[in-house]
């Protein structure tokens, strides 16, 4: 009953956040909807392996066998805390921006939320899909209204890109449902469904290209960089820090254990794609002078590894690639508010026009730093313990991948020094004044900070979470 | 049974309103109250059986699906005398008569839903078709009206005569008109009856619109009062759809691998044009017109396989896109402007109008929540009950629901994403409420479909 709580208060909130006038209290509602969200994340995760609350089951189409059934395994205790953490983190450092019609924007926030609940609890199929086209509408909508030029034709782009890659995996839905021996969506029955091997190849790439069109894995990642850039950066955000995760947790879900065969073999392939995806992205990050592309097309490397890790059929492998979920959403949300805060007061986005921000604003700029090098996982930072455990999986699998891997840690401290270099130092340009970072932002991103060093000092409650979904994932993979 | 005599009562009943009462409103009024009784009548014979029984000496018979089917046409015909009444009235002075029509209209929908006799089905889908071409030259200071009906005339003529061949040959080939003598299962195959079938198949697909018999539907949908555009690509739709079904229904089991491929052909056809010609309008309500040939696509997938998935799934197509095109032709009528620039800016003149309309375009568009989505999802699960024989079919027919969106969404960016100012009339507070309750019961529909489903059974 707690879990449905995950998705509903945040709808509920939505729908008063559309019916309020002020803006305050549309913040306001927010702000505790996703606190209270966070609460009841909390408690959750407390509870012990087996309580009844973590699974919920309820008869929604009776007829063809679909149920309103939520579960919260590991996997999904990971990115719904991101969930709510983020939320949390995104509304206290956009406290201050202002939009238009703003009690509109927080409402879609919200519905993003709830949606995206709802894509990491389903264990329903039919539920799954609901869900997980349901999460893209609000975006559509936040980013096509509040994004900057070009909005419409990016964000439009980005939709159907996206639509083409859900619906084909309706098919391969229906398909499954129909070979369940029980005819039904539920999670259990699509694990034992039994397919030849055609039927494997087939299905096993429908539903990979949905997935791999959000996370986004190359080649399908050409929506990533311009959606990133348009969308308004709070929205950026929650596109960068956990929808990208709808990907990655679905092969989790539904790939790995759906077509265990399959998966292991075009894992060869899925890991050559990532890799390469990993380079060629790093290398264009290299090159732009657009902070926001670079960080786009950074993020598009990091999901690369994370998704090679998932098909190296290693429990190392696993476990860093769970870590790296959390660990990546708080990053370069972190990566974002920065960003945020720079292009709020300047209208700046291109590093070659930005330089001496360091003096100005001392404060902003050691959070940028801080964030920065958790983005190049420095050690003692989260993304170490995570990339680590990923390239010791990447290693025992193909020595080889993990050295052409490897040339992107190099590749990542490049660009993301270059940035910080060109941001914060340099010569100053005279055309603007930054002020330091204010009270609300200065909290969020201390949390962000803090969440870096605890998670990179003392990583074992992180992975204790994922623990107990990477047994289960190695117990029907690795047979 | 019960619509078939009472709708024609009713029309009568309608013409004799028309000269008594002078104000259009009052005709208005009586035309809505009317059309709700011939609802509940409709709804009384589903639980408790005709009022009259009559002995149609087995040319005629209903059961709970056409019953339901009937029920939601009827649902949505109300709904479309709330939401577009006064559009009628504006259309010319004979308010009362395209009231009366529209009432015979049901008459033909009775018995093309319920027959059993061939003879039947031709009489019914005359019924439906001649006062629709009154109908589309009411306007008849509009050339292009007149010059809709005419072609809309021309062609239905034509499509009448193929038809009447069709019965004509199978007549020929068993010697009876009975729906269940010329059932294959017992009626040895010969080419009379092939032809046969296979004309009044030309026939039937020019009535819903499938490609390759569509030419008429863009022209006629455009030329026609907006109003009465929307009855046609809507309730008119659904009953040639459900006098499709019937026909095939019987003969199925033994056709079943050659019929796939016919109408896996048509559906292909169908989507592939109907889609893509769609994009490339100019004009909201001729990308309606095609959108409504796309939509027909789709709905062909429950001729593809006679199953338990497409019984429901066409019940649930019917009413998702029923209300969602009335709702969306409605807010269509309003406009000053049909093209797509002229929604622009529509979204901060009228809020609640463009939002419902968003709706409307999200369910024919197939997202979830609506019931766009769960009317798609059981057409596509019909056709992948039988396996993956034509997973091309299914594959293009995914591809041709992303396309769709395209077009939509071009009018929900036109009333939302760009400025411009979108001129709208006459825009009562009833009128809106009304619209929300509509997007409303899209809404229900798209995450409790089996609360208009369990219709079927109980």
């Amino acid at each position: 009953m707690i879990l449905v709580s995950f998705i509903f208060l945040p709808l509920i909130a939505a729908l008063i956040s559309f019916g309020i006038k002020q803006e305050s209290v549309a913040k306001t509602v927010s702000l505790l909807a996703s606190l209270a969200v966070l609460g009841i994340v909390a408690y959750e995760l407390t509870l012990p392996a087996g309580s009844s609350a973590l699974q919920y089951s309820r008869i929604w189409l009776g007829s063809i066998n679909s149920n309103f059934s939520l579960l919260l395994d590991g996997p999904a205790k990971i990115t719904t805390l991101l969930t709510a953490v983020s939320f949390v983190v995104i509304f206290l450092a956009t406290w201050k921006n202002s939009y238009a019609d703003v009690n509109q924007y927080y409402g879609l926030m919200l519905l993003t939320m709830s949606g995206l609940m709802g894509v990491f609890l389903a264990s329903d199929a039919l539920l799954f899909y609901f869900f997980w086209e349901l999460a893209l509408v609000p975006v559509y909508f936040l980013c096509s209204k509040w994004g900057g030029e070009k909005r419409i034709p990016v964000t439009f782009k980005f939709f159907i890109y996206t639509f083409v890659g859900s619906v084909l995996m309706l098919i391969g839905i229906i398909y499954l449902y129909n070979k369940t021996p029980d005819q039904s969506f539920a999670w259990k029955s699509f694990k034992a469904v039994v397919l030849i091997n055609k039927e494997q190849l087939y299905f096993f790439w429908f539903f990979f290209v949905a997935f791999a069109i959000k996370m986004p894995i190359f080649p399908f990642h050409t929506w990533q960089p311009d959606t990133y850039e348009t969308a308004p950066t709070s929205t950026t955000m929650v596109l960068s820090g956990i929808m990208v995760k709808m990907g990655l947790f679905a092969v989790i879900r539904w790939l790995l254990p759906v077509f265990p065969e399959m998966s292991s073999k075009m894992g060869n392939i899925v890991v050559v794609l990532s890799i390469i995806g990993i380079i060629y992205a790093s290398l264009i990050a290299i090159r732009q002078d657009n902070i926001k592309r670079l960080i786009a097309y950074s993020s598009i490397a990091h999901i690369g590894l994370m998704n090679a890790a998932l098909f190296l059929h290693n429990g190392y492998a696993y476990n860093g690639a769970l870590l790296q979920f959390f660990n990546h959403g708080i990053n370069i949300i972190g990566l974002w508010i920065v960003v945020d805060i720079i292009e709020q007061q300047t209208g700046i986005r291109k590093m070659s026009e930005l330089g001496g921000l360091a003096h100005q604003a001392p404060r902003l700029a050691i959070m940028l730093v801080v964030v920065a090098l958790a983005n190049i996982a420095l050690p003692l930072t989260n993304a170490f313990v995570g990339e680590f455990l990923m390239f010791t999986g990447l290693f025992q699998y193909n020595v080889w991948y993990a050295v052409v891997a490897g040339i992107s840690i190099i590749l990542a401290a490049v660009y993301t020094l270059g940035m910080i270099q060109k941001v914060l130092y340099g010569e100053k340009n005279e055309r603007f004044a930054v002020k330091d970072l204010m009270p609300l932002q200065s909290l969020a991103l201390l949390l962000i900070v803090a969440m870096i060093f605890i998670a990179g000092v003392f990583p074992k409650p992180m992975l204790e979470l994922g623990q107990a979904g990477v047994k289960a994932i190695s117990a029907v993979v690795m047979k | 049974m019960n619509l078939i005599i009472f709708g024609g009562l009713l029309g009568v009943l309608m013409m004799f309103a028309g000269i008594l009462l002078k104000d259009k409103r009052q005709v208005s009024m009586v035309a809505l109250l009317l059309m709700v009784a011939l609802a509940v009548l409709n709804a009384w014979e589903m639980n408790h059986g005709p009022v009259f029984h009559v002995n149609t000496a087995d040319m005629l018979a209903t059961s709970r699906f056409n019953l339901l089917l009937n029920e939601i046409m009827l649902g949505a015909c109300v709904i479309y005398f709330l939401l577009s009444g006064r559009d009628i009235e504006k259309v010319g002075n004979y308010v009362a008569e395209y009231y009366a029509l529209i009432f015979f209209i049901f008459t033909g929908v009775g018995i093309a839903t319920s027959y059993t006799n061939l003879l039947m089905l031709f009489l019914g889908i005359e019924i439906i078709s001649i006062p629709l071409y009154i109908l589309t030259g009411a306007d008849k200071r509009n050339l292009k009206s007149v010059e809709a009906a005419l072609k809309y005339f021309l062609m239905g003529s034509f499509s009448t005569g193929i038809m009447l061949m069709g019965i004509a040959l199978i007549y020929g080939a068993g010697g009876s008109f009975l729906l269940s003598k010329f059932n294959l299962q017992f009626t040895p195959i010969s080419y009379n009856l092939v032809g046969g079938l296979l004309l009044i198949l030309v026939s039937m697909a020019f009535k819903v619109s499938a490609v390759p018999f569509h030419f008429w539907t863009p022209d006629v949908y455009d030329g026609a009062p907006t109003v009465f555009t929307s009855f046609m690509a809507t309730i008119v739709k659904v009953a040639a759809f459900v006098a499709f079904i019937k026909l095939f229904e019987g003969s199925y089991g033994i056709i079943q691998e050659k019929w796939q491929l016919v109408i896996s052909i048509i559906i292909a056809l169908t989507l592939l044009i109907g889609n893509i010609t769609a994009v490339f309008q100019q004009s909201v309500k001729r990308m309606l017109a095609y959108s409504s040939i796309a939509q027909a696509g789709f709905m062909l997938f429950a001729l593809f396989a006679f199953n338990f998935w497409a019984r429901e799934g066409i019940v649930l197509y019917a009413a998702a896109y029923s209300l969602a095109t009335i709702g969306m032709f409605a807010v269509l009528a309003r406009m000053e402007d049909f093209s797509f620039e002229g929604f622009n800016g529509f979204a901060k003149k009228e809020p609640v109008v463009a939002f419902a309309a968003t709706i409307f375009l999200l369910s024919l568009a197939g997202i979830p929540i609506t019931a766009g989505f769960f009317s798609k999802y059981y057409m596509v699960a019909s056709a992948l009950a039988g396996g993956g024989k034509y997973l091309w079919l299914l594959v293009l027919a995914m591809l041709c629901a992303s396309v769709s969106v395209y077009y939509y969404f071009r009018v929900i960016q036109a009333m939302y994403f760009k400025t411009g100012d979108a001129v709208a009339h006459a825009v009562t507070p009833a009128f809106k409420y009304l619209l929300v309750a509509v997007a409303a019961l899209v809404i229900i529909l798209g995450v409790m479909p089996q609360a208009l489903l369990q219709y079927l059974y109980f």
